[in-house]
């Protein structure tokens, strides 16, 4: 596989959010306004690209030699809190623009699916280390992409007359389907 | 709050049914429902950790400082999910193949860690093993009620179990003529077929 062929299959044809079901919960919660959907988009993919770099090489340089890779689990998440916590301390001290901005989204990427499922596929799929980058950027890029489209229509569905059982969540999923449904489209690419 | 053992599972079943009442844990709910099989082995994973973690989180209630509660109770549900991972590694592989991903997934659902939050760390041992035991029966039902509709419409079929000679479960239950619909098993129609089965319940509710 080329860089360009992970590059456009992680951000479109393998689309964390539409069609790999990874870090669905944010993808609804914090889709309701535009704001918030850009700041969790963003916090994703700083969060995302570092992690997945992190945990590549704490799998081949620590738990490998070791063998210790059925705590793989374990180690992942443990290095995943500790990076958002870091990141945050030196986001408050150094970049407190961005700090603001983020707000409390970068602590909830702890339980967010999507950063650890990247880094178990990445680690699944046996990438070298470069393709480990790009593969994590593309996915970040994708979550992104799909989160802010999605909050735009999720902002003209609140002027639309919705039947009342099938109002905010229900009718969230099935305008997450649709989206879901042109993102198909792009299976003919690869 | 003169709660019995029988009430604090039983609220699982229905009052509170985690993935359509809660909104939570959504990525196992679409992602691994292509099946009916799927759905009740991810569900069944997903019990066990959590009614061990409801376990421990309760009897170390008294213990565990609050400021460092959250990452305390990551480690306790991460080393469950190992134990999961291990057992299904031995005695279930073909399922485990089959889950992939979402089985090391179970650390970061939101579920898990939302009733170790919300209800262990407050209540009795014997409580959250109830607890723990209702949502998570509560969840497997789910998983297996939005598998069993993806896969009658979509692969005409209702696969219970596989053994590694046969499968329990129907074969065209529509009779042989019936052409699967196959945008259900697909990415597209997860979505739509849980929005559509939450609007279901919200309609039943509201009476």
């Amino acid at each position: 596989m080329g860089y360009m062929e992970i590059l456009i299959g992680g951000i479109f044809v393998n689309n964390i959010l539409l069609a790999q079901f990874l870090g669905n919960c944010p993808f609804l919660g914090t889709s309701k306004k535009m704001e918030t959907a850009v700041g969790m988009a963003m916090a994703v993919v700083f969060v995302l690209v570092l992690a997945g770099v992190i945990t590549w090489v704490l799998y081949a340089f620590f738990l490998v030699p070791f063998k210790l890779v059925y705590l793989r689990t374990i180690a992942f998440i443990l290095v995943i809190a500790s990076l958002v916590q870091f990141v945050e301390m030196f986001l408050k001290k150094s970049i407190p623009a961005l700090y603001a901005g983020l707000g409390i989204f970068l602590p909830l990427i702890t339980t967010n699916c999507a950063v650890f499922g990247a880094c178990i596929l990445n680690i699944d799929k046996e990438l070298n280390f470069m393709k480990t980058l790009v593969q994590s950027t593309a996915y970040a890029v994708g979550f992104g992409l799909a989160l802010i489209l999605f909050a735009g229509v999720r902002e003209r569905i609140i002027l639309a007359r919705v039947p009342k059982p099938l109002q905010d969540t229900s009718i969230g999923l099935v305008t997450a389907g649709i989206l879901s449904l042109t993102f198909y489209a792009f299976k003919g690419m690869i | 709050m003169a709660k019995t053992f029988t009430q604090e599972f039983t609220k699982g079943l229905w009052e509170e049914i985690a993935p359509f009442r809660l909104v939570l844990g959504l990525c196992p709910v679409l992602g691994v429902t292509t099946t009916v099989e799927n759905g009740i082995g991810m569900g069944l994973a997903t019990t066990f950790v959590l009614v061990f973690s409801n376990l421990l989180v309760a009897s170390l209630r008294n213990i565990i400082p609050s400021k460092v509660r959250i990452a305390c109770y990551i480690i306790i549900i991460a080393t469950f999910v190992v134990v999961t991972e291990l057992l299904m590694q031995a005695f279930a592989y073909p399922l485990f193949l089959k889950l992939g991903v979402f089985i090391p997934l179970i650390v970061v659902n939101c579920i898990v860690l939302g009733r170790a939050e919300a209800f262990a760390s407050k209540n009795s041992i014997s409580f959250s093993i109830a607890d723990g035991l209702g949502i998570g029966i509560g969840f497997t039902l789910s998983l297996a009620a939005l598998g069993a509709v993806r896969e009658l419409i979509g692969a005409n079929n209702l696969t219970l179990w596989t053994t590694p000679t046969s499968v329990i479960g129907l074969q065209e239950v529509f009779g042989a003529n019936f052409e699967p619909f196959a945008f259900m098993v697909q990415a597209p129609g997860a979505f739509v077929c849980l929005g559509l089965m939450l609007c279901g319940m919200n309609l039943l509710g509201s009476k």
